[in-house]
């Protein structure tokens, strides 16, 4: 302890002292900030695999080495999440340019999106696939998913996701077909129009209590058929058509009868 | 041991039904009023049972209403919901949120009753609209049942109030949305806008009192309104007596048709079931309104599709059009909102304007005074026909502007390629509908006048002995030619000379020829009836052939017969 008391008035000893203070500042950050997640199963033959099918399918628009062009963005760095959500619905490789890409069945098979997904997170950390327990609906809380659901997705989604336009001809699709895991990487990578829905703003569990909200969706209405819950524009439509045209229908069969 | 009673005369009833009415008949003469009911003569159409569509479902609104305030809670209190549906367990909502969502789901039938209750809402406006259209294009709004057209208009106001009213009542985030909307419409009013709006929320919206308040307009007031409008429409209707299409036999002195009881009232009663039955159908397959997928009512969300019921829709469309740049701020910081007061206010002031003066605009311009029992065909009366179409154009236009979204994601479109269609459309598809309209009005007038002259084509070719072929025409029985002959081509209106006699201005010309110059745009272009001199020479031009077109018969008569009359 004497020598180390003799030396703290030393002239080295605040940037030693700062040095330190640094070391253990970053080595706590280290051990506690959330990992970027990283598609870690992926080995290099995957990645060397995914980069080939990259430059024959993805390279045209989004540059040879996912750089990004004047025509696609840079896939540097969105993450494994970005691309099995783009590439597993179809949306991506794009077949036409329309005011947005629109699913289509798929054209890279489970292995090959795999491929792609490990090869663009080897370019650089961001979100990754997540595991089936977080996108599994029946363990959330629907009636949490459904008030989350009301506040963030709602307003282009439609109330219980049937879907709505946006502008100049794009829109925010349906929900009910797509599958938890594509809904959960949507909320976090934020394709297309869709904003970014971070763990930090939706955490993971609410993330889930949303997909248990669409999975509840499945079971129809209570009420009957739902008339692809759109709200009172369809139920105005049928009340005209089978309400109106029923009882007029009635009308002239009355009429028709002799007094 | 009585000898005195007399033995029953023939007259006197002997089944049980007949003697209890006997006795009420000794005591109140109700034979005399129930004789003349039953015998009542009503015509015979299927289109005059639109009307019975209106008031059935509003039997129907009454029955399930009842139902439905048995077990509704009209309070913003906040409470945790429990219980169904799993997407609301454990929910902070309004109490009249909570019981609806109990009413649909603990309530034995309360969802069946609240999907039939708001389905008889749709077919109940829906229903009056039909009837309305019925009356305006058969022109049975003429006299003397120029009252009844407004009663009928009134009610068409208080149906949507009443529908308006009891869709917010559920205080759902879709309703609270429309409240939002009639808030921001309130508000929009120059001067006591904000004052208004305070008064009506008590307070700033939403407050706590809007559905209290609603439930009063809704289950008392309006209803209320309703049920006295639909007795005073009743009876006018019965004391007017009804109207007729035209045909042999009937004119404006008579009612051809078979009396109330037991014809008229076994079809009204047929009627009625066919409707319960159809409201009942709809109530229990199709799912309306429900509320539990829009969540309870939070001013902060609005939901894709956010749309009014079909009747309001024209209000939403409206407001969907309007530019946002129309907002003038004045001097002195004063804000005039015409971008909300415009499409909100003034549009659909114009509409029922519209609705409210025409029968006596038309009167007007027709310069009639006469009564009217026997009904037009629409084709008759080209111009109110065209008008007529063109309101129904702007209405529809309105309605699938607030649909915008809708039809843009259903059929792959831009939605601001489609707010630009309709701003344009709403403009100018009512005017392409009137000219579209009259001219097939007209054009059909011409195809009554050819068959009146020249009879039915009948495929049969003749050939004479001189070698010329002919096409055998089949004359029109009377009732064929009675219903295309017998009607009115109305001329416009003839007014006095700008001078009298002496060279002295008259006063009121100008006003005068304003109304005429309205006259014209009615009545210049028209198609004459065939009159008897016509037909009579028509007949005579081809003994051989039946009928010969006369090809120097002017059909449409244009700008003539309206001349001032000269001094």
């Amino acid at each position: 302890m004497k020598a180390l008391a003799a030396r703290r008035h030393h002239r080295f000893a605040p940037v030693v002292l700062l040095l330190l203070a640094l070391l253990v500042t970053g080595g706590v950050y280290a051990a506690l900030a959330p990992s970027p997640a990283q598609a870690d199963t992926a080995s290099t033959a995957d990645i060397e695999t995914g980069k080939k099918l990259f430059q024959a399918n993805c390279a045209t628009c989004h540059g040879p080495n996912a750089e990004g062009t004047t025509e696609a963005p840079s896939l540097v760095g969105v993450g494994a999440a970005a691309v099995d959500f783009q590439v597993s619905t179809g949306r991506m490789p794009m077949q036409m340019n329309g005011p947005q890409a629109e699913a289509k069945p798929r054209q890279m098979d489970e292995d090959q999106t795999a491929a792609l997904a490990a090869y663009v997170a080897s370019l650089g950390a961001g979100p990754a696939i997540p595991t089936d327990e977080q996108v599994d609906g029946s363990k959330g809380d629907p009636a949490n998913g459904m008030a989350l659901f009301r506040t963030n997705c709602a307003m282009c989604h439609n109330a219980v996701g049937a879907g709505g336009a946006l502008s100049e001809g794009k829109f925010a699709p349906p929900l009910w077909d797509t599958s938890g895991r594509n809904v959960y990487q949507a909320m976090l990578t934020g394709p297309q129009s869709m904003p970014v829905f971070n763990d930090a703003n939706i955490t993971p569990d609410e993330k889930r209590d949303i997909i248990a909200f669409l999975d509840e969706q499945d079971q129809g209405s209570a009420g009957g058929l739902t008339l692809g819950s759109l709200g009172p524009v369809s139920e105005g439509l049928w009340a005209w058509i089978i309400g109106i045209g029923l009882i007029i229908g009635g009308a002239v069969w009355i009429g028709a009868k002799s007094s | 041991m009585s000898t005195t009673t007399t033995p029953p005369t023939a007259a006197e009833p002997t089944t049980v039904i007949g003697k209890s009415a006997d006795y009420l008949d000794q005591r109140t003469k109700v034979g005399v009023l129930a004789k003349q009911l039953v015998r009542k003569v009503f015509p015979d159409h299927w289109s005059f049972m639109l009307g019975e569509i209106a008031l059935f479902s509003f039997v129907v609104l009454l029955i399930s209403g009842v139902f439905l305030a048995m077990f509704f809670d009209p309070s913003m209190a906040l409470v945790t919901h429990h219980g169904a549906p799993a997407t609301m367990d454990g929910q902070l909502m309004s109490t009249a949120f909570s019981s609806t969502l109990n009413m649909s789901f603990e309530v034995r039938g309360g969802l069946l009753m609240r999907q039939i209750h708001h389905w008889s809402a749709l077919i109940f406006v829906a229903g009056i609209v039909v009837h309305m259209m019925r009356v305006f294009f058969t022109g049975a709004f003429r006299k003397p049942r120029e009252l009844n057209w407004l009663v009928g208009t009134l009610l068409l106001i208080c149906s949507l109030l009443a529908g308006f009213s009891g869709y917010s009542l559920p205080d759902d985030v879709l309703s609270g949305n429309g409240l939002r909307i009639t808030d921001g419409v309130i508000k929009s009013i120059p001067i006591i806008g904000s004052y208004l709006s305070w008064f009506v929320f008590g307070g700033e919206f939403p407050g706590e009192h809007i559905i209290p308040r609603l439930f009063t307009v809704h289950i008392l007031l309006v209803p209320a309104l309703i049920l006295a409008l639909i007795g005073v429409h009743l009876f006018l209707m019965v004391l007017n007596k009804h109207t007729q299409y035209p045909g042999g036999g009937r004119t404006d002195q008579n009612v051809v048709g078979y009396p109330a009881v037991p014809a008229f009232a076994t079809k009204m009663g047929g009627n009625f079931f066919i409707i319960f039955g159809v409201l009942a159908l709809m109530g229990g397959t199709m799912a309306i309104n429900n509320v539990w997928n829009y969540g309870p009512y939070d001013p902060s969300p609005v939901s894709a599709g956010a749309q009014p019921d079909w009747y309001m829709l024209f209000l939403e469309g409206s407001l969907r059009l309007m530019p946002g740049q129309a907002e003038i701020v004045t001097w002195g910081d004063f804000t005039l909102s015409l971008n909300i007061l415009v499409p909100a206010v003034i549009i659909p002031g114009l509409l029922f304007t519209f609705l409210f003066v025409y029968p006596f605009l038309e009167a007007k311009v027709t310069g009639d005074h006469r009564e009217h029992h026997v009904l037009d065909r629409p084709r008759n009366v080209p111009t109110r026909t065209g008008l007529g179409v063109a309101f129904l154009t702007a209405f529809v236009i309105l309605a699938l502007a607030g649909s915008n979204d809708l039809i843009a994601t259903h059929f792959a479109l831009s939605i601001n390629t489609i707010t630009w269609v309709f701003r344009v459309l709403f403009f100018v598809g009512p005017v392409f509908a009137f000219w579209v309209t009259k001219r097939i009005c007209l054009g059909l007038q011409r195809k009554d006048r050819e068959l009146v002259l020249h009879g039915h084509e009948t495929g049969r070719i003749v050939r004479f002995a001189n070698g010329e072929y002919i096409e055998v025409h089949r004359p029109l029985d009377e009732q064929e030619r009675w219903l295309r002959v017998n009607y009115e081509a109305r001329r416009p209106l003839e007014i006095e000379p700008a001078t009298d006699a002496r060279g002295v201005k008259r006063k009121g010309y100008k006003k005068d020829k304003r109304w005429q110059k309205l006259s014209q745009f009615f009545y210049e272009d028209r198609v004459e009836p065939v009159t008897p001199a016509e037909l009579a020479a028509a007949h005579a031009h081809g003994e051989h052939d039946e009928l010969e077109p006369a090809h120097d018969t002017p059909e449409l008569v244009s700008g003539s017969g309206n001349v001032e009359r000269e001094h």
